[in-house]
């Protein structure tokens, strides 16, 4: 047993969910008590979708139990069949129907339904979300995909795409775009638009172009060894991430043609000089594996930033996040449990953190900016507006992104140069909330503030108090608040290393001498 | 302080009732945890479950979750499937490691849910058992909010009723109210029963452990909230007698379970009416404005939370609505009566669910006004019906007179914006 407050993944089953909402003409018929149904709302809430997912419970209850859950089990089948008329149903079990062992698949197989049926089986105590839409896919490719004739013409699949991806929807149109231009045509788009038909006519693509390995991978995997078609092995987020696929493409396709990259923007806006404030800005990244992987290189090598630390919650792709974040010469963090990763947050006292929609709350509470680059996410990383992260237009959107939430530039000097005015003291708060709210400094934590003649005891990794002298301490407080928190840990850090018990003036100058850049 | 006039057509109590069984897009008992940790101020409620048990907290308590709140699901992996004695040690840890991480808890709360009542984990002989080896700081209760077994409301029915076994003996003669109430109605409520010299008012639950009420054989009790049947019962066997009241929304509703207390406890027609006449005429001014919207209109209630036929109720009386079909999970006689005698006849009553069946009703009447799950709601309105979500109806202050006009509000405002929204070009 684990105690949870949080989770960063649902059960296997919504996973299924996502893959079967993702498409047309496909129907899930899910054993599952009363209240299942709350996956529901993730669609229809989160996603705004305007149709119910295409999913039957079964809905047993209590009395069911020892009588004829199977009974039921087939009614619903019947009639999700009946009156949806799907080309193929997804049947399985969730959490509580794996306990009473009806066997879903065996069932509806006796049935004598017309369609295909695939059955599922989805680990509730051992898997999760996206396990559960990784497997579904693979399943369902295995049973309906069909050896055939290669197109003419190159064409390739696209893969992984789902219900409930974050961005997925503009991704997908922006990579569409990307090889549209390159004369390579799309065979099919799985799971997201597909149709059990389509599906069947995935091996007539010369090669598959794989975006979210989390849902798609191991249907990549698979249709390389049954089918012969190779998979794209970059996720195209950022502008270095795009030229390599693009590069990888052209290979794939036997092609030179290039895309256009004129709408391209990040190179000139990272260039400009309003930009050079990002650099050697801390970040802490924090997602899905592939998310984060992908935005480790755009913070690094397209913003200018310095990584702090990298982590994800999808132990299945532990491995190539340990040996990344090795690589950038910082430790992995690899949990589900988002106390954790909030833990490792405070530790690392980084500026900025790109995560999930926990890492945006655990921002808001420590008074981090923090942008949004990974699920789970809430409705408003569902936006109206065209948003990919992929392709060039992603490019130009992270860049967007990953700005706003920072002070910008200029703002930046302006504060330091009028922090002693009294429109712009610490506890003046800020105008645009009516001088009410008072900011909150990330470095002081809320309850009394220091007199300042107490001196303020911090305990250094060693156990040895390093004591903040008033005068330093008043000193500290000059800096500008966004960067104080930054200051105040290089200085105790220099005082640690040489084994300064008492910080002072000299010491704090000392420090920001040392770690000058 | 009359009781009110029933219809001039007759009520519904006498309809035939239809009852379906099939897909109920519903949510389970656990979802009563959202309001009822904010009550009960020193309570915890753990959740013994799986993943798709926390995902659905995580869903339904949105961003709630950040700020430290008072529950969790301990999720069972596929190691405590395999043995029971197991099962149980694993639970005493993961409790005290709790109960030492956060010492404000007086009451635990253990919450069985799908997959701890398919293996049998014997949850009521761990809260036994947590009970002694905690005491005194600590009562550790269990209850089931199962999907198998509760219907969302019926999450907080299943709390309180375990509950009403442990609550002291006594034998004054005290009124208890029974029903989780947002704070700011609790005290309205508080203040109309002392005004008119009725005390002292227990409540059920209290806010903490400590000022918890009595019960006993003279103890007389009414009800806030329609999904209360196994309090009902488990407050009768402790000897306490119920008061049948429609429940208290919209003026009506408020005028008449008010007077089934103050007839009680003999309260003149006069002081009743200095206590009431004046919040009386503001919820009647209050409800007519939000009513403007909705005479006339015709609206479908899909089953939700067993409050249906007492909004149906108010709805049709007070806001001129038509009710099409009225449907709740269940209905209990002794609790829904008093309101089906008010409801005016015409409307289908319908108990329990068979979703898809039900759909096509819906899309057959073609209502004003359609008030279900937010899993339905938008599927809905993108099929050109206008739809008013209904989990709102349990989080939001609409209970008594001073939320009558809120109440109606609720129902009138998605009605005001697809009047509102002009999404074509001028030409």
């Amino acid at each position: 047993m684990k105690l949870a407050v949080w989770t960063y993944e649902g059960p296997p089953h919504v996973g299924a969910m996502r893959v079967a909402t993702a498409m047309r003409g496909l129907h899930y018929v899910l054993h599952a008590p009363q209240g299942d149904t709350y996956a529901d709302l993730l669609f229809t809430m989160i996603e705004r979708r305007d149709h119910r997912p295409p999913v039957s419970y079964t809905t047993f209850q209590a009395r069911d139990l020892g009588a004829d859950t199977a009974g039921l089990f087939k009614s619903a089948c019947q009639d999700a069949v009946d009156r949806f008329a799907p080309q193929a149903i997804i049947v399985g079990a969730s959490c509580t129907a794996e306990l009473i062992q009806d066997d879903p698949g065996g069932l509806s197989e006796t049935m004598g339904l017309g369609i295909p049926v695939v059955p599922l089986e989805l680990p509730s105590y051992q898997r999760k979300e996206l396990f559960g839409a990784d497997e579904t896919f693979y399943q369902l490719v295995k049973a309906l995909a069909r050896p055939q004739q290669r197109t003419e013409a190159v064409s390739c699949n696209i893969l992984g795409g789902t219900a409930l991806g974050f961005r997925h929807r503009d991704d997908i149109r922006e990579i569409t775009g990307l090889l549209a231009e390159m004369g390579i045509a799309v065979n099919v788009c799985a799971p997201l638009g597909a149709t059990p038909a389509d599906i069947a006519r995935m091996p007539a693509a010369h090669f598959n172009v794989l975006l979210y390995p989390e849902t798609g991978e191991s249907a990549a995997r698979w249709l390389e060894k049954a089918h012969g078609q190779p998979w794209t092995k970059t996720v195209p987020i950022g502008v270095g991430a795009t030229r390599d696929f693009i590069a990888e493409l052209q290979r794939l396709a036997g092609t030179d043609a290039a895309p256009d990259d004129s709408r391209l923007r990040l190179p000139w806006w990272s260039g400009s000089v309003d930009s050079t404030y990002l650099t050697g800005k801390r970040v802490f990244l924090f997602g899905d594996a592939s998310h984060v992987m992908a935005m480790a290189r755009v913070a690094r090598d397209e913003m200018g930033f310095e990584l702090a630390g990298m982590g994800c919650y999808n132990r299945e792709f532990a491995r190539p996040l340990r040996a990344l974040a090795k690589d950038y010469g910082v430790e992995a963090l690899i949990t589900d449990d988002y106390l954790d990763v909030e833990a490792e947050i405070e530790r690392l006292a980084p500026e900025m953190i790109l995560g999930t929609q926990m890492e945006r709350h655990t921002a808001k509470r420590l008074g981090i900016p923090c942008a949004v680059i990974s699920a789970p996410v809430h409705v408003q990383d569902f936006p109206a507006r065209y948003s990919p992260v992929m392709g060039f237009e992603g490019a130009n959107v992270l860049f967007d992104t990953l700005v706003h939430p920072l002070v910008m530039g200029l703002e930046e000097h302006l504060l330091a140069m009028f922090r002693e005015d009294f429109e712009f003291h610490d506890a003046a708060g800020a105008s645009h909330h009516g001088a009410k709210a008072m900011r909150r400094a990330p470095d002081d934590a809320p309850g009394p503030q220091p007199t300042g003649e107490v001196p303020d005891q911090v305990r250094d990794g060693s156990g040895y108090d390093i004591v903040w002298l008033p005068a330093a301490e008043r000193e500290l407080k000059k800096i500008p608040f966004f960067v104080r928190g930054k200051a105040r840990r290089n200085t105790e850090a220099f005082a640690a290393e040489r084994g300064v018990a008492q910080i002072d003036i000299d010491t704090l100058y000392e420090a920001k001498a040392h770690y000058a850049r | 302080m009359t009781r009110l006039a029933p219809p001039a057509q007759g009520g519904c109590r006498a309809a035939p009732v239809l009852k379906e069984r099939g897909q109920r897009e519903v949510f389970c008992g656990l979802t009563g945890i959202i309001w009822l940790h904010r009550k009960m101020q020193d309570a915890f409620f753990l959740v013994v479950g799986s993943r798709t048990c926390a995902h659905l907290l995580q869903s339904a308590a949105g961003v709630m979750i950040f700020a430290e709140p008072r529950f969790g699901t301990a999720i069972l992996e596929e190691s405590d499937l395999a043995g029971m004695a197991d099962a149980q040690a694993e639970l005493d840890r993961e409790v005290a490691r709790l109960l030492a991480r956060r010492p404000d808890i007086r009451q635990l709360f253990l919450v069985g849910s799908c997959p701890s009542e398919v293996i049998k984990l014997d949850l009521s002989k761990a809260a036994e058992r947590l009970t002694q080896a905690h005491a005194p700081r600590v009562r550790v209760l269990n209850y089931s909010g199962s999907g198998i077994e509760t219907t969302f409301t019926e999450g907080e029915d299943a709390c309180l009723a375990a509950m009403v076994p442990v609550l002291p003996e006594t034998q004054a003669r005290d009124v208890l109210i029974a029903g989780a109430l947002p704070d700011v109605v609790e005290d309205q409520m508080l203040g109309l029963l002392e005004a008119m010299g009725i005390g002292p008012v227990r409540v059920l639950p209290a806010h903490r452990i400590d000022d918890e009420t009595a019960v006993g054989p003279n103890t007389v009790f009414a009800l806030t909230q329609p999904f209360l049947a196994e309090t009902r019962a488990a407050l009768m066997r402790r000897g306490a007698r119920h008061i049948p009241a429609p429940f208290p929304f919209g003026e009506e509703g408020t005028t008449a379970w008010l007077a089934a207390i103050a007839a009680e406890f003999g309260v003149s027609a006069d002081r009743f009416a200095a206590v009431t006449d004046a919040p009386r005429d503001r919820a009647r001014r209050a409800v007519a404005r939000a009513a403007e919207t909705l005479r006339g209109k015709s609206v479908f209630f899909l089953p939700d939370s067993q409050m249906e036929i007492s909004l149906a109720r108010f709805l049709a009386r007070e806001c001129g609505m038509t009710p099409l079909e009225v449907a709740q999970p269940y209905i209990h006689d002794a609790i829904h009566g008093p309101e089906l005698d008010l409801l005016p006849a015409g409307p289908r009553i319908a108990e329990g669910q068979d979703v898809d069946l039900q759909l096509d009703r819906v899309r057959a009447d073609r209502p004003d006004l359609t008030v279900c799950g937010l899993g339905l709601a938008n599927p809905l309105e993108a099929e050109g019906l206008t739809t008013k979500w209904a989990i709102e109806l349990v989080f939001t202050p609409v209970h008594f007179y001073e939320q009558a006009g809120d109440l109606a509000a609720l129902f009138a405002r998605p009605l005001r914006r697809r009047d509102a929204l002009r999404l074509e070009g001028a030409s």
